[in-house]
């Protein structure tokens, strides 16, 4: 199942979206510039920009779902051992 | 366009919500049993709660033309007290044979610890034994994936399980598509910032069709919107899709979800597009 709109439909309606977002974006980056204390060294600023080049890259299908990715926790197959639990299938 | 919203928490919404909710099109709703916002000190007071769930709640609703269908549980929030979880399921078959129930729910993960997992399969296992259907809460932000992971490693490794008969709550992008392969039905929760939008909803159902996928509000006492289900039709509207298509996702999907319950007597309104699908 697709969108029942062409792009250029999509991309009439959410130009203005778009753009109004990245500009949200960039407002929050000047903000944090103009703050005090230094924020580069805070691992949440490498998922963010992990997450920003993801969405800038036109080749990489799925760029929500790998956003999403980006900030998660990991799983671990082994996570009941991990957490101590008996492994019990019923 | 009548609908359903299959997960939403009006105990702490007022009336005037259940009166727009029905100025909206809502026609029946179902709430799962919640944190209340702070950990709960005794049995007696989730005792009350249920009260709360199977009577007061649905009266009010009533009131509106709505009709209320509740699930029960201990919430995993408060599932790191072990022993007052135990209390809260032994107690928890009172209840489970009055009018409205639907089942066990929102059960789930929250920081995806061991007592959490070990009260969810407790739960999973009260359920099986009472033969009702589950509702599942899956964690929050960068807690979703893994917690979800282990929840569908928790209920495939019950045999007795029939995920035809699970909802599993609260998906997104990364977690939607482990869920519908494993033939387990997936709610979509409209919470702009730590959840779902309803443009991501929309877009969802364009990815992967609208079989076993449900749209919600969970309303509740946080920052959230009881209406955002119509939010949803809206969008699904402007991008030209089908009446039809959006009414098996906000109204027949939770009714063929829901009617594997024998505490889910429905009326479907008396109206031609309401009446599509046998009850």
């Amino acid at each position: 199942m697709s969108s029942p709109m062409t792009a250029g439909e999509v991309l009439e309606r959410e130009y203005l979206e778009i753009r109004a977002k990245i500009l949200q974006l960039a407002a929050s980056f000047d903000r944090l510039d103009r703050s005090g204390g230094d924020y580069r060294q805070d691992p949440r600023l490498g998922l963010i920009q992990q997450g920003l080049q993801l969405v800038a890259d036109e080749s990489c299908p799925d760029r929500a779902e790998k956003v999403q990715l980006v900030f998660s926790r990991e799983f671990s197959e082994n996570w009941r051992e991990e957490l101590g639990l008996e492994i019990s299938r019923s | 366009m009548y609908y359903i919203d299959p997960h939403i928490h009006m105990v702490s919404r007022t009336t005037d919500d259940y009166e727009t909710l029905a100025r909206m099109g809502c026609v029946a709703l179902s709430e799962p049993a919640f944190w209340a916002g702070f950990d709960r000190g005794s049995v007696e007071s989730f005792r009350d709660y249920f009260r709360q769930l199977t009577d007061f709640e649905k009266n009010r609703a009533d009131q509106f033309g709505i009709q209320h269908f509740t699930w029960l549980c201990i919430n995993a929030k408060e599932a790191e007290n072990v022993e007052l979880s135990r209390q809260v399921i032994e107690m928890i078959p009172e209840f489970l044979d009055l009018p409205g129930v639907l089942g066990i729910g929102e059960i789930g993960l929250n920081k995806n610890t061991r007592n959490e997992s070990t009260i969810f399969m407790e739960h999973v296992d009260l359920a099986v034994h009472h033969d009702q259907q589950i509702l599942i809460h899956t964690p929050h932000l960068e807690d979703k994936y893994q917690g979800t992971r282990m929840i569908l490693d928790m209920l495939l490794s019950n045999d007795h399980v029939d995920p035809s008969r699970v909802l599993i709550d609260h998906v997104e992008e990364h977690t939607v598509e482990p869920v519908l392969a494993e033939g387990f039905w997936a709610g979509m929760t409209l919470y702009p910032i730590s959840k779902c939008t309803p443009q991501r909803a929309a877009d969802i159902i364009e990815m992967y069709g609208p079989d076993r996928l449900m749209v919600n509000s969970a309303g509740d006492w946080g920052p959230s919107k009881p209406t955002a289900v119509p939010d949803f039709i809206i969008e699904m509207r402007r991008r030209g899709h089908g009446e039809q298509l959006i009414r098996k996702v906000v109204y027949e999907n939770p009714v063929e979800f829901f009617q594997q319950s024998k505490g889910f007597v429905f009326e479907p309104p008396e109206l031609p597009e309401a009446k599509t699908i046998e009850t």
